[in-house]
């Protein structure tokens, strides 16, 4: 049979990391290390008020005492925490009030990464914080968005700004001693994205992040933060894409979200950081996220959809916790692993509130050597009467020596509960694509068809754009891990 | 049409097919016959380019074209179809949506605009009427929990769909009810014209009672050890295979 059919290697010139680049900018970057006077310089570098150079020393505190999580189902060797720099940021005059005094490089960074964020040509119906490194670069949309009354900049302008929301709300999602890399995050984050809708409010226009990873020996410790209040809804995207290094970097975020009465925050991300080497797996990031949205107010609903394809580890559970009564909390993922990759992943959603549903949809697709797995927790609390789950843990093998693994635990101290689980593993075979091939069809479309028709369900959940964007990202990234 | 010179071929460096010459022209039906293991799929899987197998020696034309510069989804749009034996299923893809795939790869190529899908589902409609076949075949996924004779069924389809101008089947007549091999057939002969061919796998005369073969051939350890006029077939009906096998 002819020669090109099988050396699906030809594709892989097209298939490598096309965000890999670094971008050459002045920065100040603090010297490697991790002590108080670290956690002391961070604060006042950033101008903040006392009280978050106080939960800072707390969270650093509370961290000396804790150790790396060793339960989750990925190995790596032990981080050297002393050899990472905590503070890293484009060189640029203190307040951006316009993005003229944005590096010029650092703005056609965003633009190769294809999120413009110049007036003329920035994305007309998403609002864009642009975070670079250490530190937040650009919003775009805030006056527009401002005029309906929603507060969308950098939390690092948030702390100046809006002191108090802050003071109210950071660390009662994912309080700062909730698990190692989240106390570290709080200790040591440097920028971030805040978000307020406030009362009766739909969001006009999505709001976006855009994380961009750029030093090789810095760590990213972003922070984000949304609060969506009584009767209001907002639709939030995050990307990200880091260049191509053979160490690895380390990404502690943590993301915490809170809904009042009758609100909703859909929060969507697709994450791509470089995934290190396909082939000798050096390099890459290390993917520490602690993610948790709050149902605080009563028939509130947070939903997290996430597409997950980069990252050399990743370690992650977007989690609801519903509190108030007839409160919605929604998982959708899509985690896809290739080359050495290793992802532990998955949610944990939490009943207290009466009448409380939760719906969790997974699909893992692992090829190569590469190791995914789902881990899920539904906990029903005693007073949670009437509240449902529902849990579908779908994996699909590429290959056969990848590996995918579906650890779910459910808790109830309510008799009242309905909990349902089910689970199917399936695999994507040569003899699939070639029947689509014999019938004229490319093996890149068959790919494509077949992988979203798995994730069909989840990339329902994204915003259309962003479906697109991901169903090509997936097949690109297995076009040559088939067969 | 289709020119077989001396091909030699097989799967892992194995030998299955040992020395074939074929010519099939336009308008012409060939069945081809012969005992369980001894090279049709094989043959079929050759023509139609399944990445796996391989030809050892040998020459496959087609239109004048060396078929095994191409690859299978080339061979697909140049026009050769095959009915899979054991059609493989495709949870999460729609029937129709994969037809009409199938279809706009064609139009692409012929340098067309992708169909309308309101007119492709009026086309599918049609042809699923004259096969006889039942709205499920549209709403559910590609052969993803079919029964043995839906799926030979769906195979047809597809062949209505794509009007190839080579067709081989590959046993697409077990696993069909009387019933339904007989509308199968007459689908089948309704397809039929002056300017494409068929090659038939079967294992059966009856087959051949509904649709009427130009050339019967037996292939036996991966010869074609007799060829003959439809009479052959009936022969060997009465006679079994071991009639023709030890003639030889
Ligand atoms: N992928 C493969 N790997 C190993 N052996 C194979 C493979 N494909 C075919 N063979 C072998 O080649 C021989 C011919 O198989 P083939 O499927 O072509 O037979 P057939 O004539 O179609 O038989 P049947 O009438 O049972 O369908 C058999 O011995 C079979 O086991
Ligand atoms: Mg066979």
């Amino acid at each position: 049979m002819s020669e090109e059919q099988n050396s699906v290697s030809d594709i892989l010139e097209d298939n490598t990391y096309k965000y890999g680049f670094t971008t050459d900018v002045e920065s100040e970057t603090f010297a490697k290390g991790l002590n108080e006077e670290v956690v002391r310089a961070i604060s006042k570098k950033k101008n903040e008020p006392k009280f978050m150079l106080d939960f800072r020393l707390k969270a650093f505190e509370k961290w000396k005492t804790m150790t790396a999580p060793e339960w989750p189902n990925v190995h790596y060797p032990p981080i050297d925490f002393q050899d990472i720099s905590y503070y890293s940021a484009p060189k640029q005059k203190k307040v951006l009030d316009s993005l003229d005094e944005v590096d010029p490089e650092v703005m056609r960074t965003f633009e190769k990464l294809g999120i413009p964020l110049d007036e003329q040509k920035k994305l007309a119906n998403v609002a864009v914080d642009a975070v670079f490194d250490s530190v937040s670069v650009a919003t775009t949309h805030k006056k527009k968005l401002m005029e309906v009354g929603i507060i969308f900049c950098s939390i690092s302008e948030a702390l100046q700004e809006y002191p108090e929301l802050i003071e109210e709300y950071l660390g009662t999602v994912v309080p700062v001693g909730d698990n190692y890399y989240a106390a570290l995050n709080s200790a040591v984050f440097t920028d971030g994205s805040f978000v307020y809708i406030p009362p009766d409010t739909i969001s006009p226009m999505e709001i976006s992040t855009y994380f961009r990873i750029n030093t090789e020996e810095t760590g990213q410790f972003e922070r984000t933060l949304i609060i969506c209040a009584e009767n209001s809804y907002v639709s939030y995207l995050e990307g990200c894409t880091a260049p191509q290094f053979d160490t690895n970097q380390l990404h502690a975020a943590v993301v915490e979200l809170v809904t009042l009465d009758n609100a909703e925050i859909k929060y969507s991300t697709v994450q791509n950081w470089y995934a290190g080497d396909k082939e000798t797996g050096k390099g890459g990031i290390y993917n520490f996220v602690t993610k948790r949205g709050k149902c605080q107010g009563d028939n509130s609903k947070i939903s997290w959809t996430q597409v997950e394809t980069g990252s050399a580890i990743t370690w992650k559970y977007p989690s609801c916790l519903l509190l108030g009564d007839n409160t919605t909390g929604e998982f959708y993922s899509v985690a896809l692993t290739n080359g050495h990759m290793q992802a532990d992943t998955g949610t944990k959603m939490i009943h207290i509130g009466k009448n409380t549903r939760s719906s969790i949809i997974s699909k893992g697709i692992s090829a190569d050597y590469s190791s995914n797995s789902y881990r899920g927790q539904v906990k029903v609390g005693k007073n949670a009467t009437n509240a449902r789950n529902y849990s579908q843990c779908d994996s699909m093998l590429v290959g056969d020596k990848s590996s995918a693994h579906t650890f779910p635990y459910i808790e109830t101290a309510n008799n009242s509960v309905q909990v349902e689980h089910e689970a199917a593993t399936s695999k994507i075979s040569e003899d699939q694509l070639f029947y689509f091939e014999s019938r004229g069809i490319s093996r890149e479309n068959a790919i494509e068809a077949v992988i979203s028709g798995f994730c069909k369900e989840v990339f329902k959940q994204l915003p259309m754009e962003f479906a697109v964007e991901a169903q090509k990202l997936l097949t690109l990234k297995l076009e040559d891990s088939v067969g | 049409m289709l020119e077989i010179k001396d091909l030699y071929a097989g799967v892992d460096g194995t030998e299955i097919i040992k020395g074939i010459s074929l010519s099939v022209k336009k308008g012409e039906i060939h069945a081809v016959m012969g005992p369980n293991g001894s090279g049709k799929s094989t043959l079929a899987k050759i023509l139609s380019g399944h990445p796996a197998y391989e030809a050892m020696s040998g020459e496959i034309l087609f239109d004048g074209k060396n078929l095994l510069d191409m690859d299978a989804e080339e061979r697909s749009l140049a026009g050769i179809f095959m009915g899979f034996q054991y059609p493989v299923e495709v949870p999460g893809v729609n029937n129709a949506e994969f037809l009409r795939m199938a279809h706009n790869a064609r139009r692409v190529k012929a340098g067309e605009e992708e169909i309308d899908p309101l007119d492709f589902d009026d086309l599918l409609s049609e042809k699923m009427k004259t096969l006889g076949m039942e709205k499920k075949y549209k709403e559910r996924n590609l052969n993803d929990g079919f029964s043995g004779g839906e799926k030979k069924k769906n195979e047809i389809l597809q062949m209505a769909i794509l009007e190839p101008q080579l067709s081989i089947l590959d046993e697409t007549d077990s696993g069909l009810d009387i019933d339904a091999l007989r509308v199968v057939s007459e689908g089948v002969n309704k397809l039929r014209n002056e300017n494409n061919a068929l090659i038939l796998i079967t294992h059966y005369q009856r087959l051949l009672d509904y649709i009427n073969p130009d050339f019967v051939h037996v292939l036996s350890s991966g010869k074609i050890v007799k060829s003959g006029d439809k009479s052959l077939a009936l022969e060997l009906e009465s006679q079994g295979y071991d009639w023709v096998t030890t003639v030889n």
